[in-house]
């Protein structure tokens, strides 16, 4: 080990690393969908079901006071909710039910976390992607304004995501209370995460306060991409940019905290 | 080679830190098999993890340069959930090993028949301990970390294990943590007693026995 020069030494770990999150990926599909059925493919036909059906209730409520196409507003504002909302709380108890895996050297607690994170991320996406293709094709909404950019969101996005899954997951693993508070906060956070309005609905002041919110500008962005020139929105990669790096850092410290704790029991 | 140069190992308890291994050297070569003998609570367990790497220390470094195995003996190293062939899939992933190699061997070294295709948790206490100790045999280590004796399954079953870890894999080092003194004698050629956090060698088993027994008797009413 000490023979090899410290970026061989990276790239090894690197070569390890993605190896362990490679198995742990797979035994976490294996574990949670089985090998029955339709399997894995639940990982992104459940997000869709959710997500079709809150269209199909929403269109028959019918709220006229949007002047936007509303199923492509809702499956952008749903396949987002489930993109934080699924990936956050995966990071919940993912220690517990793999503990006994930590008595491989190579299998780290971040691995475990990474190893869903990056599940969830897949699934929302696929979700998305299909449904939307599968919508589009059968003529209920219009192709979208500018893909990069709402690709852009959505990495902006996943990339919040994990981070809060970390911090959350780190949080979670060493007191119950914060795993039980993190349920109620995402329900009272849900109509305040950018899903369900535009900021440009909003009073001037609100909207100072709404820009406050990171998930919000993913959301404008996401909606600017498809909308394009039909809507008026309002955010700032720049923001977004800052938290993300922020909130890496205080991701891997947390983690590193908690693997701490965890890995001498 | 392995080497442990002053490894301390402290955790956190309710009111400040409890120090378990307060200073520990160690040097272990190819081929080499150690003893380490210790009472209830020595710390045993927790400077096996340390070698294997499943956990590190507080202060000191472990130099690894040859492979290591993870703390052998042990059942609960795999998921419930998944199954025994499932598992093997995992810890051949992990380790870049190949699985349509090692699954005949485990198979039949196992003996778990048709069970292998059924999730662990469904499996009694001794085959749980089959199973492991195929897995741990179907990949190839240069040092084999042993946490207590292996007592698996019934005793042609335990003969099986001892042919397969003692004799066919005679050339590679082992260390084996134990508070009994005759699995030691049986299979060590050097014995270290862990008392206190440290660790004292001897080169003679039945010398280490004997400060061993020596304290645990002053230690008894």
């Amino acid at each position: 080990m000490s023979a090899l020069s410290p970026t061989r030494e990276v790239l090894r770990g690197l070569v390890i690393q993605t190896r362990v999150v490679r198995a742990l990926l797979m035994r976490e599909i294996i574990t949670r969908y089985g090998r029955h059925n339709i399997g894995f493919m639940w990982i992104f036909v459940e997000p869709m079901l959710f997500t079709s059906g809150v269209v199909v209730v929403r269109s028959l409520l019918n709220s006229h006071s949007i002047h936007l196409p509303l199923v492509p507003f809702t499956i952008t504002g749903y396949a987002s909710v489930l993109l934080w909302r699924n990936a956050i709380g995966r990071c919940g108890n993912a220690i517990e039910p793999n503990r006994s895996l930590l008595h491989h050297r190579n299998v780290r607690v971040i691995d475990l976390y990474v190893a869903r994170l990056l599940l969830e991320v897949a699934g929302a996406s696929i979700s998305f992607l299909t449904l939307s293709i599968v919508v589009t094709a059968a003529g209920f909404m219009a192709a979208p304004d500018d893909i990069l950019k709402m690709l852009w969101a959505w990495l902006l996005l996943a990339w919040f995501s994990m981070c809060m899954g970390l911090v959350i997951g780190a949080l979670a693993a060493t007191s119950e209370t914060i795993e039980r508070m993190w349920h109620v906060v995402s329900y009272l956070f849900l109509p305040l995460s950018g899903a369900f309005f535009l900021v440009d609905w909003l009073p001037k002041r609100l909207q100072d306060a709404a820009l406050l919110i990171p998930t919000v500008h993913c959301t404008e962005l996401l909606r600017d991409g498809y909308f394009g020139r039909h809507i008026h929105a309002h955010y700032d990669v720049g923001y977004l940019l800052a938290v993300n790096t922020m909130l890496s850092l205080v991701a891997l410290v947390a983690v590193k905290k908690v693997s701490d704790r965890v890995e001498g029991e | 080679m392995i080497r442990l140069e002053q490894i301390v190992k402290r955790y956190r308890v309710r009111n400040g830190t409890h120090r378990v291994l307060d200073g520990i050297d160690l040097e272990l070569q190819r081929g080499d098999k150690i003893g380490i003998l210790g009472r209830n609570g020595a710390g045993k367990s927790t400077l096996i993890r340390l070698i294997s790497g499943a956990e590190l220390p507080t202060s000191g470094r472990v130099t690894r340069q040859m492979s290591v195995s993870w703390p052998l003996a042990f059942g609960d190293a795999f998921q419930g959930s998944l199954t025994g062939v499932d598992n093997l899939r995992f810890i051949c992933r992990i380790y870049g090993a190949e699985f349509k190699k090692t699954l005949p061997f485990v198979e039949d070294f196992a003996e778990l028949g048709k069970y292998m295709r059924e999730p662990v948790k469904a499996y009694s206490s001794g085959m749980r301990a089959r199973l492991a100790f195929a897995i741990s045999m179907a990949i190839e280590f240069d040092c084999f970390l042993i946490d207590e004796v292996i007592a698996v399954g019934d005793s042609r079953f335990h003969d099986k294990c001892r042919r397969e870890l003692f004799e066919k894999r005679q050339d590679r080092a082992l260390i084996m943590v134990s508070h009994e003194a005759h699995n030691i004698r049986e299979h060590c050629s050097r014995a270290c007693v862990l008392r206190d956090g440290r660790l004292g060698e001897f080169t003679d088993v039945d010398a280490a026995y004997a400060e061993y027994n020596g304290a645990a008797m002053s230690h008894s009413p």
